[in-house]
C-alpha cells in the first residue's frame, strides 16, 4: 500500500466544550441560577493522524479520553473547534450525501433498528434511504447474514433477539450500503465472549473481503489485539501513541508480570517488597516487576517465599493501558 | 418514488404493531363528538347561526379532519435529541423532515379503519348528522384537509426545532395546543364567535387547521378567500422558519457534542 493516499486524514483536530458548573447544595443551585460559571473541557486537543485505505486501526483510551468525540468529528456529527479532517475525500461536517453514503458509524451503546419490527424491515428502510436496488439489496442481506450467521433471525422482532444477535443485526444495517470507511465505537460492548469473537471475526472478514477501512474503539483489548496491527492511543484528548501494537508494549510497559503459585497463602504485605501486587487469591498471586530488575527480584522471590511455581510473562494489555492512563482529565476554569 | 413507497410500507408495518394504541388514540379524538351533543342540544333551544343538524354535521367533520391531521413530530423529535438518536438520523442521506412525514402518513393509513368504524357508529347514534355531501365542496374540503395536515406538520416541526435550545419543546407545543383548541373551531364553529374575535382568529393559522376544511366538508357556506391565502402564507412561513431553525439548531447540536 506504499504511496496510496490516505482515506482518513485528521490534522490538529481539536474540540473544546463549555459546560456549566454547579455545586450540589441549595446555595449552589441558587448561585448557578444567578450567575453561571463555566469550565472548558478539552475533549480532543490537536490530534493528527492518517489512515490508508484498507487499514484496521484500533483506537485506545479510557472513558472520556476523546475517542467518541473524535469519531463524531470524523463522521460529521460534531464540528471541531479547530483543525481539519478529510474522510473519503469529504469534509465530514458538511454532511454531503455522497459522504454519508461512503461511511458508517456503529455505536455499541445505541441502536438504530426499529425495536418492535423484524430487523428485515429496518434493512428495507435503509435500502430505500440509500437507494440500493432490490436485487442488490437481497444479495447483500444474504451475504452479510451468512457471514454473521444471522439468517434465521431476520424475521423476528428485534426486541426478541439476544444482545449479541442485535449487535450483529446493527452491523448488518450499518453495512448494507457498503461503506468504504467504518467507524466502530465499542461494537462489542456488553457482549459475552462468544459473541465478541463472532463480531470480531466478522469485522476481520468484512475488511478482508471488501477492503474497507476500519477505525475501531473498544474496551476489550482482545478486540484490538485481534483486529488491528496499528493502534492510536488517546489520553486526556491528546494522541500519545500512533504505531504498531507491539511497540506500544515496549514503550509503555517497562514491566513484566510474575505469576506465582505459593506453597501456602500469604498476606499481601509479604509480597510487597518484590513488586506491585496486581492480584492475590489464596495461593495464586500476580506481581508487576520493573523489567530491568526482573532477574534480581525473581531470585529474591525464590529465595524468600514458599514458591511452588513461577512464571514470567508480558503483562495484559489492559494493565499496560491502565498504567498509561492514570491522571484525570485536564480542566480549566473560564 | 421507491424510497417513498418503502418508507411508507415499513412505517405502516410499524404502526400496525400498535393497533390497540391506534384505536385508543382515535377514540381519544372523540372530543368533537361530545361537543356535538352539547351544541345540538343548545341549538334546539336557542338562536344560533347553525341548525341542530348543521351543528351535528360540522362536529362530525371536525372529528374527521382532526383524525386526518394528527401530528406528533415534536414529541418524536424531542425524544430523538434527548436520547441521542438524532445522530443516527443525521448519518443517513435523508432529511428527518421527510422521514417523520412518511411515518405520519403511514400512521394515517393504519388509523383509517378505526375512523371509519367510529364514524359509522356515530351515524347510528346521531341520525341528524347523516347527509349526502355536494361533490364539489366535498372534494375541495378534502384538498383543504390535506393542506391542513401539511400546515400542522410544518408548524409543529418548527416548534420541534426548539428542542435544540430548550429540550422541552413539547411545553411550547402545549401552549400552542391551547390556542389551537379555542381558535381552530374544535370547541365551537367560528360562526358563533363574536365578531372582533372571529376576524382576529381568521388571521391566525388555527382556523385553517380545522374550521375551514370541516365547514367545507359539512357543506356550510364559507368563503374560501382570503382564508386560503392566509393559510398558504402561514404554511410557507412555518416551512421557512423550520428550515432556518434546523440549520441553526444543527450547528448548535454539533457544537454541543451531538
Amino acid at each position: 500500500m506504499a504511496g496510496a493516499s490516505p482515506i482518513v486524514v485528521a490534522e490538529d483536530l481539536t474540540r473544546h466544550y463549555r459546560v456549566a458548573l454547579k455545586e450540589d447544595s441549595l446555595l449552589g443551585t441558587l448561585r448557578h441560577f444567578l450567575r453561571r460559571r463555566y469550565q472548558t473541557i478539552r475533549a480532543v486537543e490537536g490530534v493528527s493522524f492518517r489512515i490508508l485505505p484498507g487499514e484496521v486501526v484500533g483506537f485506545l483510551g479510557p472513558n472520556g479520553a476523546g475517542k467518541t468525540t473524535t469519531l463524531k468529528m470524523l463522521t460529521g456529527l460534531v464540528h471541531p473547534t479547530r483543525g481539519k479532517a478529510l474522510v473519503a475525500g469529504h469534509v465530514p461536517w458538511r454532511r454531503e450525501k455522497a459522504f454519508l453514503r461512503k461511511i458508517t458509524l456503529v455505536m455499541g451503546n445505541k441502536q438504530q433498528l426499529i425495536w418492535d419490527l423484524p430487523a428485515m424491515d429496518s434493512f428495507r428502510l435503509n435500502a430505500a434511504i440509500y437507494e440500493i436496488p432490490e436485487g442488490e439489496f437481497r444479495k447483500r442481506v444474504g451475504e452479510l447474514a451468512e457471514m454473521l450467521s444471522l439468517e434465521k433471525k431476520l424475521h423476528q422482532p428485534v426486541r426478541k433477539l439476544s444482545l449479541g444477535e442485535r449487535m450483529k443485526a446493527e452491523l448488518l444495517a450499518a453495512l448494507l450500503h457498503r461503506p468504504e470507511v467504518l467507524f466502530l465505537d465499542e461494537p462489542t460492548l456488553g457482549l459475552d465472549v462468544n459473541a465478541q469473537v463472532a463480531v470480531r471475526e466478522f469485522i476481520r472478514e468484512y475488511n478482508r473481503r471488501y477492503g474497507a477501512t476500519v477505525l475501531l474503539t473498544s474496551h476489550y483489548m482482545a478486540d484490538i489485539a485481534a483486529l488491528s496491527e496499528r493502534v492510536l492511543v488517546i489520553h486526556q484528548g491528546r494522541l500519545l501513541y500512533d504505531g504498531a501494537l507491539e511497540g506500544l508494549l515496549a514503550r509503555f510497559a517497562p514491566y513484566r508480570e510474575v505469576r506465582l503459585t505459593l506453597g501456602s497463602p500469604l498476606p499481601q504485605e509479604a509480597l510487597l517488597p518484590f513488586g506491585e501486587v496486581r492480584a492475590l487469591e489464596g495461593r495464586e498471586a500476580r506481581l508487576l516487576v520493573p523489567r530491568e530488575r526482573l532477574t534480581e527480584r525473581v531470585a529474591e522471590i525464590l529465595k524468600r517465599l514458599p514458591v511452588e511455581d513461577l512464571e514470567v510473562r508480558e503483562p495484559p494489555l489492559e494493565e499496560v493501558i491502565a498504567k498509561v492512563f492514570q491522571s484525570p482529565l485536564p480542566v480549566e476554569e473560564a | 418514488m421507491r424510497k417513498a413507497r418503502t418508507l411508507l410500507s415499513v412505517y405502516l408495518a410499524y404502526m400496525l404493531e400498535y393497533r390497540a394504541e391506534l384505536f385508543l388514540w382515535a377514540l381519544a379524538g372523540a372530543l368533537p363528538l361530545i361537543l356535538m351533543g352539547v351544541w345540538t342540544e343548545a341549538a334546539r333551544g336557542g338562536e344560533f347561526p347553525l341548525s341542530p343538524g348543521e351543528f351535528a354535521r360540522y362536529f362530525l367533520m371536525v372529528f374527521l379532519v382532526r383524525q386526518a391531521t394528527v401530528v406528533w413530530v415534536v414529541w418524536e423529535f424531542e425524544r430523538d435529541v434527548v436520547e441521542g438518536r438524532l445522530s443516527f438520523r443525521l448519518l443517513r442521506p435523508l432529511d428527518p423532515f421527510f422521514d417523520h412525514l412518511a411515518a405520519h402518513i403511514a400512521e394515517r393509513l393504519a388509523r383509517l379503519p378505526f375512523v371509519v368504524l367510529l364514524t359509522l357508529l356515530f351515524f347510528a347514534l346521531f341520525p341528524e348528522a347523516r347527509f349526502l355531501p355536494e361533490p364539489g365542496a366535498f372534494l375541495l374540503g378534502l384538498g383543504l384537509t390535506l393542506l391542513a395536515f401539511l400546515l400542522r406538520y410544518t408548524m409543529q416541526y418548527a416548534t420541534a426545532m426548539l428542542t435544540f435550545w430548550t429540550e422541552r419543546a413539547t411545553s411550547v407545543e402545549e401552549v400552542f395546543f391551547l390556542l389551537y383548541l379555542f381558535l381552530s373551531g374544535t370547541i365551537a364553529p367560528l360562526e358563533v364567535f363574536p365578531e372582533p374575535l372571529r376576524g382576529l382568529a381568521l388571521l391566525t393559522p388555527f382556523p385553517y387547521l380545522v374550521y375551514l376544511p370541516a365547514a367545507l366538508l359539512a357543506g356550510q357556506k364559507v368563503a374560501l378567500f382570503p382564508g386560503l391565502w392566509v393559510m398558504l402564507l402561514w404554511g410557507v412561513g412555518f416551512l421557512l422558519l423550520s428550515r432556518l431553525l434546523w440549520r441553526l439548531g444543527l450547528r448548535r447540536y454539533s457544537g454541543q457534542g451531538a
